[in-house]
C-alpha cells in the first residue's frame, strides 16, 4: 500500500496512543490498536474506518494541540477514510470523485435535476408539469414507469455493484486475517445498526464541546432509520406495481406511503440536526477539508426527504408533476453518487466492524 | 467564556470570598465545593486553557477505599491494608492522623466525582493488579480536568487562565492581597479566603539546581512546565511551616529522548528489568531485576540521576524485546553489540566487555516474567537477581534513559482541616491547601500509584467547605 503523509501520520499517533492508552474506554478503535505493535497502512485503514469520529479521544487527550506531540486522532482519521474511499472506488477512475466531493455531490444533484426536468418537458406533453395529475398511474403520466423503472434499475444496480466491488478491495486489503465466523459478523453489524461506539462507554460523545451527549447518535439513527425506511417504501412500491399491478400513487394509510413518510420525517429531522452539529460544533478536531462532501450528502438527502414529503402533500394540487419531477431527479443523484460520496463510510465502518467482533473473538474465545 | 466576560483591573481589586491559586484536581475541587457552600468563587490558573489542569491532566486514577465491590472498583479495599501499603511506600515518612484521616475520606469520593461530571472506566490493559484498589477516570486525567471545569463553570466559579499568582501578601498570619499577572497584566485581589493548590517545584529547574547543581539540567520533568513554586517559595518565605525533604523528588527512570516538559505517560520504559542497564561508560551500576517493575521504577529516577551526566542505557535483545510495553520513541536496534553501542554513543569495546562479563554470570533457570523467577547471575557486582537471560540473539536493542521528574515533596503543613500551619504551630487565619503543594505531609516519601489524586480530591473538598465557611462567617 503507497504510504501516504497521512497514512505515516496516522501511524505516528497511533504509536503514541499504544504507548498511552488513556482511551481504552471510549470506544473499539483503541482496544483494537493495543492488539497490535506495529501498524501497516492495512491495520491503520482498518482503525480508521473502524473510527465513528466521536471525538471523545480528542478532547481526552493529553498530547493534543497545542501539545508538540499533536496528536489529534479525529482529524487524521477522518482524512484517512476519506484515501481509503478513494483507495477502494470502483471503477478506479471515478475515485476522482472524491477530490473535491462537495461540487461533484452538487453539480451531480444539478444535472440530474435538469435532466428529469428537460426529459419530462421534451418527452411528454405540453404543460405536463405544470397541472396536476390523480388516479392510478397519475404519476406515469409525467415520468413514464418503463423509464422510471429503467433508470432506477439500472443506476441503483450499478451503485450496488460498485459499493460491492469497494467492499470487496477493502476486505481484502484490511479485513480480518481468518473469515469472520457468522458470530463475528452479527456482531459487526449489530454494533453498525446500534452506533454502539457513538455511546462513547455510555454517556455518549463530544458532539460540539467537551459536554457528553448522545444527540449525534439519536441524529444519525433517525436519518439512517429514515434512509432504510424510505428504501423500503420504494422497493413496497415497486413490488406493489410490477407484482400486484397496482401502480402509484398510493393512499394515505398504504404501507409505500406510510414508510416513505415516516423515513422521510427521520431523513428530514436526522439531517438537519446533523447539519446544524457540523456547524456549531468545534473544529479543532475536524477534518473541515473535507465538510464539502459532508455537508452536500447531508444536503442532498435533506432535499429528497422535503421533496418526498411536499410531493405528498401536495399530490393533489397543480405543483404534484413539477415536485414529481424534482423529487425523483433529487433520487436519481441519490442513486448515482452511492459509492461516491460519503454515503460509502456506511459500507467501510460495518466492515471495520466484522472485524473488530472478528479480532475481539480471536484474542479471547470468551468474548 | 468566563474569562473573556471578566473585566479585571489593578485599579480596582475585586473582592471574593474565596480565592483557589491552582487549576488542577485539588484546586477544583476546593472550588467547586466552595462554591456549593455558597461562596463567591475566583480560581486562577498558571496555565492556558490548552494546558489547564497541572498535572491532574496526566493523571489515570484515584485509590479509594471500599468494603465492598463500588462501581468499577473490585473486591474490598479496608482502610487497614490501604494504610499498610501507605507505610511500606513511605517508610514510616507519613503523618497517621492526616493518613488515615485522607483514606477514611477516600471512600466517598467516586460517588462525589461521579456527581460531578467524571466517568469512570474499569482498570486498563495490563494495570489489572490496579482494578481492585485504584478508579480510573474514562479518558484519563484530561477528561476529569474537563469535567470539574464544566462543572465548576456552571456553578459560577470565575476562571481565570493565563494568570500567575506572583504573591500572597500575609500580614498577622492572615493573607491580606494576592498579586497576580493575569493574561499579562498585572492584578491585585483582597480574597476573604484564600486556598493554595498550585503543585510543587518540580519544573523549575533553578530551584532544583539548589539542591542537584548541574545535574539538574538534564532533568526531564514529566508533567507541567507550570509547577514552579512561586507560592510555595513565596509562603514558605513568610513563616509558613515546610513539611518534606526539599532534595527528594518523585523520579523515574524515562526515555532520554522525552520533551523536557510533560511527556506524560509514553515516555515511560518498562525494559530495565528485562535488561541490562549501563551508564554512560558502559559499566553496569544496580541490580536491575531487583523486583517486579511497578515496585522498582520509581528508585530508577534516582539511580540514573546519581550516574555521571545522569544518563543510562538499557540493553535488551531480541528475546527480551516483546516483554514490555512498547515505548514511544522507536528502539534503538543494531546487529551486534559494539554497533549499538556506537549508535547510543557508548565505547564498543566497554559495552562489549560489560555483556560478555555478564552473559558469563548468567545462571541457567526457568524464565516466567510474570514471577520473581530464578534466572540470576552468578558471581557479578552488581548482580541481577531475576529475569537474567544471556543477550545474545540479535537485534540488539538499546534505550537512553533520564531521571524523569513527576513531583516534589517539599511543601506547606497543614492539618486535618487543611489550614495551613505557621512556624508556631498555629494556623494560618485565611490560608488552607490542598494538592501537591501539601501532599508532603502524607507522602513524605515513595509513592502510592493514585494516591495523589486521592489527597487533591480529600484535601481540596476539605479546604473547600472550611474556606467558604471562614469567608460566609
Amino acid at each position: 500500500m503507497p504510504e501516504s503523509d497521512v497514512l505515516i501520520e496516522a501511524r505516528r499517533e497511533m504509536e503514541i496512543c499504544n504507548a498511552c492508552r488513556y482511551c481504552e474506554g471510549f470506544c473499539a478503535v483503541f482496544p483494537a490498536m493495543a492488539r497490535e505493535r506495529a501498524f501497516s497502512g492495512a491495520d491503520l485503514t482498518y482503525l480508521a474506518n473502524l473510527c465513528h469520529n466521536c471525538q471523545g479521544c480528542y478532547y481526552a487527550c493529553q498530547y493534543a494541540p497545542p501539545h508538540p506531540f499533536g496528536v489529534n486522532v479525529p482529524r487524521t482519521f477522518a482524512l484517512l477514510r476519506e484515501e481509503s474511499y478513494r483507495r477502494y472506488s470502483w471503477p478506479q477512475p471515478l475515485a476522482r470523485a472524491f477530490e473535491s466531493n462537495g461540487f461533484v455531490v452538487a453539480s451531480t444533484t444539478a444535472v440530474s435535476l435538469a435532466g428529469v426536468l428537460l426529459a419530462v418537458v421534451a418527452l411528454t406533453e405540453r404543460g405536463t408539469l405544470a397541472r396536476g395529475h390523480a388516479g392510478p398511474g397519475a404519476f406515469y403520466e409525467i415520468v413514464p414507469w418503463a423509464a422510471m423503472t429503467g433508470v432506477a434499475l439500472v443506476t441503483m444496480l450499478f451503485s450496488i455493484l460498485a459499493l460491492a466491488m469497494g467492499a470487496a478491495m477493502f476486505w481484502r486489503e484490511a479485513g480480518s486475517a481468518v473469515a469472520p465466523r457468522s458470530r463475528a459478523i452479527v456482531r459487526g453489524l449489530r454494533d453498525a445498526l446500534t452506533l454502539r461506539n457513538l455511546g462513547g462507554g455510555g454517556h455518549g460523545c463530544n458532539d460540539s464541546d467537551e459536554a457528553f451527549s448522545q444527540r449525534r447518535r439519536y441524529l444519525h439513527h433517525a436519518m439512517a432509520y429514515g434512509f432504510l425506511a424510505c428504501f423500503a417504501s420504494t422497493t413496497t412500491a415497486a413490488f406493489y406495481a410490477y407484482f400486484l399491478g397496482r401502480p402509484a400513487p398510493y393512499a394515505l394509510f398504504s404501507l409505500p406511503v406510510v414508510l416513505g413518510a415516516i423515513g422521510g420525517a427521520g431523513l428530514l429531522a436526522g439531517t438537519s440536526g446533523l447539519i446544524w452539529l457540523k456547524i456549531v460544533s468545534n473544529r479543532a478536531s475536524a477534518a473541515e477539508r473535507l465538510f464539502g462532501g459532508d455537508f452536500a450528502l447531508l444536503g442532498l438527502l435533506w432535499l429528497a426527504a422535503a421533496s418526498g414529503l411536499l410531493l405528498l402533500g401536495l399530490r393533489t394540487t397543480d405543483a404534484m408533476g413539477t415536485l414529481l419531477a424534482i423529487h425523483l431527479g433529487l433520487i436519481l443523484s441519490l442513486f448515482l453518487l452511492l459509492p461516491y460520496s460519503k454515503f460509502v463510510h456506511g459500507v467501510y465502518r460495518s466492515l471495520a466492524l466484522i472485524r473488530d467482533a472478528a479480532d475481539r473473538h480471536a484474542a479471547d474465545p470468551t468474548v | 467564556m468566563s474569562e473573556i466576560g471578566l473585566q479585571l483591573t489593578a485599579t480596582h481589586p475585586p473582592n471574593v470570598d474565596v480565592l483557589v491559586v491552582g487549576g488542577g484536581n485539588a484546586a477544583l475541587c476546593a472550588a467547586i465545593t466552595a462554591r456549593e457552600a455558597g461562596a463567591s468563587v475566583m480560581l486562577l490558573e498558571h496555565a492556558p486553557r490548552e494546558f489547564r489542569g497541572g498535572n491532574s491532566r496526566h493523571t489515570r486514577n484515584l485509590r479509594a477505599m471500599h468494603d465492598r465491590p463500588e462501581g468499577v472498583l473490585v473486591d474490598s479495599y479496608g482502610e487497614d491494608e490501604y494504610w499498610d501499603d501507605l507505610l511500606r511506600v513511605t517508610g514510616g515518612e507519613t503523618n497517621e492522623e492526616l493518613a488515615r484521616m485522607t483514606i477514611r475520606a477516600s471512600a466517598g469520593l467516586p460517588s462525589w466525582m461521579s456527581a460531578h461530571g467524571v466517568h469512570f472506566q474499569p482498570s486498563l490493559t495490563g494495570t489489572l493488579s490496579l482494578g481492585r484498589t485504584n478508579a480510573f477516570f474514562l479518558g484519563g486525567g484530561k477528561a476529569l480536568v474537563n469535567a470539574y471545569y464544566r462543572t465548576a463553570e456552571r456553578l459560577g466559579v470565575r476562571i481565570l487562565y493565563d494568570s500567575e499568582v506572583t504573591e500572597l501578601r500575609m500580614e498577622e498570619d492572615a493573607v491580606r492581597a494576592v498579586t497576580v499577572v493575569s493574561r499579562g497584566f498585572p492584578l491585585t485581589i483582597l480574597p476573604r479566603s484564600v486556598v493554595v493548590a498550585s503543585g510543587g517545584f518540580q519544573a523549575n529547574i533553578g530551584w532544583l539546581e539548589e539542591y542537584w547543581g548541574e545535574a539538574a539540567k538534564n532533568f526531564i520533568i514529566r508533567g507541567t512546565p507550570f509547577a514552579q513554586g512561586t507560592v510555595l517559595r513565596n509562603l514558605l518565605g513568610q513563616g509558613v511551616q515546610r513539611v518534606g525533604d526539599p532534595v527528594q523528588c518523585h523520579a523515574v527512570a524515562i526515555d532520554a529522548r522525552a520533551p523536557k516538559f510533560d511527556g506524560g505517560i509514553v515516555t515511560r520504559l518498562d525494559c530495565v528489568p528485562f535488561s541490562i542497564v549501563v551508564d554512560r561508560d558502559g559499566n553496569r551500576f544496580y541490580d536491575e531485576g531487583e523486583d517486579f517493575w511497578p515496585k522498582r521504577y520509581a528508585i530508577w529516577g534516582r539511580l540514573v540521576a546519581l550516574r555521571p551526566d545522569q544518563i543510562a542505557y538499557a540493553v535488551v535483545d531480541a528475546k527480551a524485546a516483546k516483554l514490555f510495553m512498547p515505548s514511544v520513541f522507536p528502539a534503538i536496534a543494531a546487529e551486534t553489540i559494539p554497533e549499538l553501542a556506537r549508535k547510543l554513543g557508548l565505547d564498543p569495546a566497554r559495552l562489549d566487555a560489560t555483556v560478555m562479563r555478564y552473559n558469563a554470570a548468567v545462571h541457567p533457570g526457568h524464565f516466567d516474567s510474570t514471577k520473581l523467577d530464578d534466572c540470576r547471575t552468578e558471581g557479578l557486582d552488581p548482580p541481577k537477581t531475576h529475569w537474567a537471560q544471556r543477550i545474545d540473539t540479535p537485534p540488539f536493542i538499546g534505550y537512553p534513559l533520564r531521571p524523569g521528574i513527576t513531583f516534589t515533596y517539599l511543601g506547606v503543613r497543614v492539618n486535618a482541616r487543611a489550614e495551613v500551619l505557621m512556624e508556631d504551630g498555629r494556623p494560618a487565619a485565611n490560608l488552607w491547601a490542598s494538592g501537591e503543594i501539601m501532599a508532603g505531609n502524607i507522602l513524605g516519601r515513595g509513592y502510592l500509584a493514585g494516591f495523589g489524586m486521592t489527597i487533591g480530591t480529600v484535601f481540596g473538598r476539605v479546604a473547600g467547605a472550611e474556606a467558604a465557611r471562614r469567608a460566609r462567617n
